[in-house]
């Protein structure tokens, strides 16, 4: 019967063929649109690190001043203090902790016939790359104790590696950073979380960083550093002094395995700002803040409002080309109300007209949807050229996405298609046959 | 008019699909106010003027690596260098460049002290070539004298004592009167005394979303630093020749350094305002689009309605109806569903913008746009329905004698 009913189906589909089409197209372009919108959507909010998303935690200490709170007192400030975060290091009360900034500097290719190259760096500690589960071709992160020890060593990136020594092994190699001789100890593979969440304040949709050195290199003004810097009381002058102020630059990570390792850090946290306290700092109220990777990125609002209110208009303009689409189903079941009296007066069960014109709304969901995934195809390689940079990585479609297109399309259509078939079912054959 | 009751009534016997075209102009006028006018917002946006001579500006990035390098002699053979090429008309170091997303900002007060009332406000640390350099006006005051200019040390906490800030910027320390504003002292850092000495027209700060974009202040300092930008302008239609020219002449100079960048003022400009650029032109297909989803589902569905009227129409044209009566039926016809559906879309568009203010702290809607969109929905369902309806008139009276 299923057979019998497709071919139907097809063959009203075709009668009605600009009909038919116009449905189609109204679908695709729905489902086009609105594919386009969630698949961007979902890749900004997509977790970046599952399967420790819940243990890594990020630190928030409200240091800042008591007579114009930052974020108008709603949340603490977005970065630490140096003398904050050195305090915490030194304190090691997590399982894990991490110290980090943005850097930037000049290597020197050794052979003399390589122009210099000018990279972004990372200026971060031993458990940056344990903690992050960041994958290595060669060697391996350096140990806390070479951070104890204040060596000079450097994990480059693939594409570093790749350009300084033609992708060979570099392990156990120098490069000259900034006029410092760095010792390589690794080389990351590919790793390029989006969100790139380990540093969201200087863009969540950045590349990761070309070489990744140890924070010591930063304090010791042997690199240079960038980023954000955001400061509420004058410092005097000098490096020395900017160290010591109460400008915030630092961002500082830890990695907590249960909760109650979580509560513990947290009346640690307590504790040390209420210490602070009596050296005239932190004047605010008690405000210091864990969160897990998916909270920060919420709390940091990653995902673009222009992408959320996109994806809301998309939705309302699949609602639009949804109820389109029952009116002109409406109109063409309805059209058929002659055939379909004479096919109840011939003894046709309402169940099986029913299942007849729903296989045909679900033959034009399955084509729209098709439509649909072309056209959210081309939407996201639109919105990738057309957004640059920004957008790279954040726009493609994967089966999972591919795979719901169709389906919202099907259920979507099928939805569509239930006043018009109900009503098209309960025609009276009785007056139909009369007419005629 | 005696034809109204009459559609009223037979739309009543078809209430569900009436309702459902009413419901979609509604919908279509929703998104379609809505997208108008944040199209509208962001175009603003992209209007607003830089105070800089885009046209023949560009700058380039200096980035020094070499060890015990003299920055500062340096810097001067750069800029005497450039300042000396034919066809450039100035050239300044600068910390940062308009528009382009990364800067110095700092706060101006009134009054010294920790609590007191900062406005903030853009920084561009440049000497005296900047006014020319940048093709910015001066409205008011003097420009910086060549002594003014002191050298900042990386890391320096002091800033100098004079400081040449726009208008935009002036009119907010001194709303009564933004003239006044040369001469007086106002207080950066907190505590230490700034003296404004002259008023700009107009020089946006690097962060075009940033609702005090208007407001910089530039300062006479030039940066010992192993990272700066090299700011030029060159006679007008110029600046491509000139771009790889002294791009080339720099590098070579010197091989202590870097030479990256060399950007003109206009990619800056299509750089900042890329995603505004790019949501507008996805915002306005989605307009088009939905405006002829709409139009054709009033089209498919009117044809419909029509065929299975013929006999009526046939009918009504045998008793004497003229073929305007008949189009004119359904021209009312469709007048009287849009009407519904405007109403409602009017709600509905307000809603959504109020969402949008709550969410997104967009600004509210204009009375023009809404009545905008009134017309327009109007115009495109008569033009939807203009087509079904001169085929209905077409209709002979003979079919009325006919059975199917």
């Amino acid at each position: 019967m299923f057979s019998y009913y497709l071919r139907l189906a097809w063959i009203s589909i075709l009668r009605h063929w600009g009909l038919s089409l116009l449905m189609i197209c109204a679908i695709g372009l729905g489902i086009g649109a609105a594919m386009t919108t969630i698949t961007v959507n979902y890749l900004m909010s997509a977790n970046p690190i599952p399967e420790k998303s819940a243990q890594l935690y990020y630190v928030q200490l409200d240091s800042w001043d008591v007579n114009d709170p930052f974020d108008d007192g709603l949340n603490p400030p977005d970065q630490l203090t140096y003398t904050d975060s050195t305090n915490l290091m030194l304190a090691k009360q997590a399982f894990r902790q991490n110290v980090q900034t943005q850097a930037f500097g000049v290597i020197e290719p050794e052979d003399p016939e390589m122009l210099p190259l000018i990279v972004n760096g990372r200026a971060n500690s031993a458990d940056f790359f344990p903690m992050f589960n960041v994958p290595f071709i060669y060697g391996s992160g350096w140990s806390n104790k070479s951070d104890e020890s204040k060596e000079f060593v450097v994990v480059l990136s693939k594409a570093t590696n790749d350009k300084l020594f033609g992708g060979a092994d570099s392990v156990g190699k120098s490069i000259k950073l900034e006029g410092n001789m760095l010792r390589v100890v690794g080389v990351i593979d590919n790793w390029q979380p989006k969100p790139r969440f380990y540093d969201i304040t200087t863009g969540a949709f950045n590349d990761s960083e070309d070489v990744f050195v140890p924070f010591h290199l930063i304090a010791d003004e042997k690199i240079s550093r960038s980023g954000n810097t955001n400061c509420w009381k004058p410092s005097g002058d000098g490096f020395q002094a900017f160290l010591a102020s109460e400008c915030i630059w630092t961002q500082f990570w830890v990695e907590l395995k249960t909760e109650q390792d979580k509560a513990d850090y947290q009346q640690f946290l307590n504790a040390y700002v209420q210490e602070q306290k009596q050296f005239g700092r932190f004047q605010r109220p008690l405000d210091n803040r864990l969160s897990h990777v998916m909270q920060w990125l919420e709390s940091q609002e990653v995902v673009a409002d222009d992408a959320q209110m996109m994806m809301a208009m998309s939705l309302m303009f699949l609602l639009v080309c949804l109820l389109n689409t029952v009116g002109l189903l409406l109109a063409k079941f309805l059209g058929k109300a002659p055939e379909i009296g004479l096919r109840q007066a011939l003894g046709a069960s309402k169940r099986t007209l029913f299942s007849q014109y729903i296989i045909e709304s679900a033959c034009i969901g399955i084509l729209g949807g098709l439509l649909g995934l072309t056209l959210a195809f081309i939407g996201l390689k639109s919105v990738e050229s057309l957004y640059g940079d920004y957008m790279k990585g954040l726009a493609s479609l994967d089966t999972n996405m591919a795979i719901s297109a169709v389906v919202l399309a099907l259920v979507s259509t099928i939805l569509a298609g239930l006043y018009p078939t109900w009503r098209a079912c309960n025609i009276q054959p009785a007056q139909q046959l009369k007419s005629q | 008019m005696l034809e109204t009751g009459l559609i009223l009534r037979a739309l009543a016997r078809n209430k569900i699909g009436a309702l459902l075209i009413a419901l979609q102009i509604a919908l279509t006028m929703t998104i379609m106010v809505n997208a108008i006018f944040m199209i509208q917002d962001r175009q603003q946006q992209m209007q607003r003027k830089s105070g800089l001579d885009e046209k023949n500006s560009f700058y380039l990035t200096n980035t020094v690596f070499g060890q015990d390098y003299n920055i500062q002699a340096h810097l001067q053979t750069d800029l005497h260098t450039i300042r000396n090429t034919p066809g450039v008309v100035d050239a300044i170091q600068i910390n940062a460049i308009p528009l382009s997303s990364s800067g110095w900002s700092m706060a101006l007060q009134h009054e010294p002290g920790e609590d007191k009332d900062a406005v903030g406000t853009a920084i561009y640390m440049v000497d005296d070539h900047a006014i020319n350099s940048m093709g910015l006006t001066l409205v008011a005051g003097a420009n910086f004298q060549p002594e003014d200019v002191e050298l900042r040390k990386e890391g320096q906490s002091t800033w100098p004592a004079k400081t040449i800030i726009t208008q935009a910027f002036a009119e907010n320390l001194y709303p009564d009167n933004w003239q006044s504003a040369v001469g007086k002292t106002v207080y950066i850092s907190q505590t230490q005394p700034i003296q404004i000495i002259g008023i700009v027209a107009a020089l946006q700060a690097p962060w075009n979303g940033w609702n005090g974009v208007e407001r910089s202040m530039l300062v006479p300092f030039q940066r010992e630093s192993k990272g700066s930008y090299y700011f030029i302008r060159t006679e007008a239609g110029r600046r491509d020749e000139l771009m790889p020219i002294i791009e080339k002449t720099l590098a070579e100079s010197d091989k202590k350094r870097i030479i990256r960048r060399v950007t003109t003022i206009e990619d800056t400009r299509e750089r900042s305002y890329r995603q505004h650029n790019a949501t507008n032109k996805i915002l306005t297909t989605v307009v088009i689009t939905l405006t002829l989803i709409t139009g054709f589902g009033i089209v498919g569905l009117a044809i419909f309605s029509i065929n299975r009227r013929t006999k009526q129409i046939g009918t009504r044209r045998a008793l004497g109806a003229t073929k305007g009566q008949i189009m004119r039926y359904f021209m009312m016809e469709n007048f009287i569903i849009s009407t519904f559906g405007i109403i409602i879309g009017c709600f509905g568009a307000v809603a959504l913008n109020m969402w949008l203010v709550n969410t997104f702290n967009l600004s509210p809607i204009s009375f023009q746009l809404v009545a905008f969109g009134v017309i327009t929905l109007f115009i495109v369902g008569q033009l939807a329905v203009l087509y079904p309806a001169r085929k209905a008139a077409m209709i002979a009276p003979a079919t009325a004698t006919r059975t199917i």
